[in-house]
């Protein structure tokens, strides 16, 4: 299932990069969430059409809260820059007579830039700032993160080149109009898709045009994609722009692709893909949603159980040594939902999920559930 | 339980003479009144919402703890049945809203030979706030009643929505019932009534029970969490508010149909959470979703709960700090053109779902003056990009055109029967 799942924020522990987390994410202890921003109170910042005056010039490191003032005739932004005009956070659209606030995490103490731009253009008027105090770089010298970002890559690219592959066999079935080949070949050119789906969702004008499900279309949107060929081969027949429709699809996979070599994923990436995948499990396959026409869910569903898995063994090595315990317990529960998956094969692939019992259908949703609450607990682990 | 099984009204006007919701200063905010009165021996302190006013109570009235909505089609031919029924329910919510039984002496007093006037179950429960309002649906305007031509134009037929997975079991009907109260048994007794009542005219088509208010509609009341752990409601309209709730909530003659001056058009929704797999969610990932956090409620990049959002607030590299597809940025008024809609929902639990999950959510209800303008953009702009799709299912859907309130002599909606 096509669902976006746009790029979070990295955490601050990844990549130094200071992601500015708001004030109170310590609040889940139950403090009040009444800190305040800097020991001095908020630093004022006076913008005019041809000044930027700011009431001081250092601070701790830690939260530094701005409150900017535009005076001026203009609309103007005001930025706050690292070495290298790094943006560490920015506030725009301030109107002649508005005060707003900026709130940034300054972790590393250094040379800053502060910077007004009336009028929203150019480099900006420019005033030196200089963080003090703070802790020490969190270098991403993880060696094991970076092995298990090279290994995982290695793994996308194995499917990828097999994805364009197989989705090239299949346009040519559908477009020579060789319906019992084409639907034969749906469900086993989909896996490869489904396998690396955190990947494919990373692009979010892609990943609807190749994998929306009709329910899901928005108005006006074209229906386009595995989905709309499988509805025209197991449903409606072939229509006169399945040709097209084909065309397109293999155009898009080729795309992705290409797009995907040059996409580089964090540790937490596939912490979180792992996880992600079981959710589409629970959300889309397990209710038969997915491939409505087909009833081929469970081809997907071991697809994305082994995209789950792809992710998590590249990170074994770090797992292991981090948090042995929660490496057997999810070898023990992907083991769990292979044996149900295994037991529903036939012939070539599986069962046609419309031929499961109700009490099937529970049993892997309770082996589901059982193993991904211990892949919820992945991402803390990788970003200690 | 008295000897005679009789309620007094406890009800004070507190001053309002019919002039109902007055929207002057707090607490007076939906003609609430807090009496003292005697009933038997023992001192009670009850609390009534009027019934009558110039629009509708449960609406902005603070919202109280529990819901049960109840959607009815309407089973008769006949015109006048349908009128003479609206004045009898009219009657009866003028009663059980005071406090008092449907008829009088009804649960006990009817004779033992006859089955009893009054269902029973609210009979030494003060009043608890109770709030019933009624709403009337597309379908009603079909023709069956000569009605064809009082259809507004703001009451659509809600569009489908992508994402929406529809149980036609859970949507639509001729009429609403929403019944508010602080105690669930007094709701659900109000609603039994009024269906039992209505039998021969209408039937239940289906009804909906909702627990731990989950907007806030005074700036009395704090505000609740919904079932994701999240504060919601924060920026919802207030009883306050009266300049959105003349724009954005109360509808005019001019607005197509006199009938209508001083209603609303309420949306019903009833929306599934996947909250197992949300429960999976980091804290940063739930708050990223949210676009707040989740201790004090702050928008993303501000200190306090009700600090205004600050969509241009941007963090490391530029990326702004409440997310594309964070659902307050998609809901804002800013995104909107300042669109607002005074949100009343509920969450709820109906059992389970038969594959090992609570069958949790939200039962959205919302007030708007005009769904085309307010919810449908809005509810577009979210079930396309909101993040929180992921974890949210619409499942049932029903709009309703709300009538304006009723004087101490009048009926629901007799200005649609004129």
């Amino acid at each position: 299932m096509s669902v976006r799942k746009s790029p979070r924020t990295p955490l601050a522990v990844v990549a130094g990069a200071a992601a500015l987390v708001a004030l109170t994410a310590c609040d889940s202890q139950g403090s009040t969430g009444n800190e305040t921003a800097a020991a001095g109170g908020p630093i004022k910042v006076e913008a005019t059409d041809t000044a930027c005056t700011v009431s001081a010039t250092t601070a701790g490191a830690g939260n530094v809260t701005f409150e900017i003032t535009n005076k001026g005739t203009k609309v103007t932004e005001f930025y706050l820059y690292a070495e290298g005009d790094r943006i560490v956070g920015e506030v725009e659209n301030i109107a002649p007579g508005l005060n707003r606030r900026l709130i940034v995490e300054v972790a590393d103490a250094g040379k800053y830039q502060t910077a007004c731009k009336p009028g929203m253009a150019g480099d900006g008027i420019r005033g030196e700032f200089t963080v003090t105090g703070g802790a020490a770089k969190q270098g991403d010298a993880n060696a094991q993160k970076a092995q298990a970002t090279k290994s995982y890559a290695g793994y996308v690219a194995n499917n990828t080149a097999a994805l364009e592959e197989e989705t090239g066999k299949f346009v040519d079935l559908v477009k020579a109009g060789k319906v019992d080949e084409a639907k034969a070949a749906y469900a086993r050119t989909r896996t490869y898709y489904e396998r690396i789906e955190p990947v494919a969702e990373k692009f979010g004008d892609l990943d609807p045009a190749i994998d929306v499900r009709e329910a899901d279309l928005e108005p006006g949107q074209q229906f386009t994609g595995f989905h709309r060929l499988e509805k025209d081969l197991f449903v409606s027949g072939l229509q006169a722009d399945s040709p097209q429709i084909a065309d397109k699809l293999l155009t898009d996979v080729k795309d992705l692709v290409a797009k995907s070599k040059t996409f580089e994923l964090t540790a937490l990436d596939l912490a979180n893909g792992a996880k992600g995948l079981l959710d589409e499990v629970a959300t889309g396959k397990i209710t038969g949603e997915e491939e409505t026409f087909s009833h081929t869910d469970l081809w997907d569903f071991q697809a994305n159980v082994d995209g789950s898995k792809g992710a998590i063994t590249s990170l074994r090595p770090l797992l292991q040594e981090r948090d042995a315990a929660l490496v057997s317990t999810l070898d023990k529960e992907f083991a769990n939902v292979q044996g149900l998956l295994d037991k529903t094969r036939a012939g070539e692939g599986f069962k046609l999920y419309n031929e499961l019992s109700q009490d099937q259908v529970k049993e892997f949703a309770s082996a589901v559930d059982a193993l991904s609450e211990p892949l919820s607990k992945v991402a803390e682990v990788v970003s200690k | 339980m008295s000897e005679e099984g009789t309620r007094v009204s406890r009800r004070k006007l507190f001053g309002l003479a019919g002039a109902g919701v007055a929207l002057a200063g707090a607490g007076a905010a939906a003609g609430i009144g807090i009496d003292k009165a005697t009933s038997g021996n023992a001192e009670a302190s009850v609390t009534t919402v009027d019934f009558h006013g110039e629009h509708q109570a449960g609406i902005v009235t603070p919202a109280q703890a529990n819901l049960h909505f109840a959607a009815l089609d309407v089973t008769t031919k006949d015109r006048e049945k349908l009128r003479q029924l609206l004045k009898t329910w009219t009657d009866a919510a003028r009663r059980m809203t005071a406090g008092q039984e449907v008829v009088p002496n009804g649960a006990v007093g009817s004779g033992d030979y006859a089955p009893p006037g009054d269902t029973g179950e609210a009979l030494d429960l003060p009043a608890s706030h109770l709030t019933l309002t009624i709403g009337f649906g597309p379908s009603l305007f079909d023709g069956r009643f000569g009605l064809a031509g009082k259809r507004p134009p703001q009451l659509i037929d809600l569009p489908l929505f992508p994402k929406d997975k529809l149980d036609p079991a859970r949507g639509g009907g001729d009429l609403c019932i929403q019944a508010c109260a602080d105690d669930p048994q007094v709701a659900v007794h109000a609603v039994r009534n009024l269906v039992r009542l209505g039998f021969g005219v209408t039937e239940v088509r289906w009804s909906q029970l909702g627990f731990g208010r989950s907007s806030s509609t005074s700036r009395e009341q704090q505000t609740p969490r919904n079932l994701f752990g999240f504060k919601d409601g924060t920026n919802n309209i207030k009883s306050e508010d009266t300049d959105f709730l003349r724009d954005q909530v109360w509808a005019t003659a001019a607005d197509g149909q006199a009938w209508m001056a001083g209603g609303s058009y309420l949306v019903a929704r009833r929306i599934r959470m996947h909250i197992e797999t949300w429960d999976r969610e980091t804290l940063d990932g739930q708050q990223q979703i949210v676009g707040r956090t989740k201790g004090t409620g702050a928008p993303l990049g501000q200190t306090a709960e009700f600090d205004e959002l600050d969509l241009d607030v941007g963090g490391a590299g530029g990326e702004p700090l409440i997310p594309a597809d964070a659902h307050v940025r998609l809901a804002s008024h800013q995104a909107l053109n300042g669109v607002r809609i005074l949100r009343r929902g509920y969450n709820f639990v109906d059992g389970s779902d038969g594959v090992g999950h609570l069958e949790a959510g939200l039962f959205f209800l919302a007030f708007n003056r005009d769904t085309r303008k307010q919810y449908v953009p809005m509810q577009q702009a979210l079930s396309s990009k909101d993040a929180m799709m992921e974890y949210v299912q619409h499942t049932g859907s029903a709009h309703f055109a709300v009538p304006p309130g009723v004087s101490r002599t009048g009926y629901w909606g007799e200005g649609l029967f004129a």
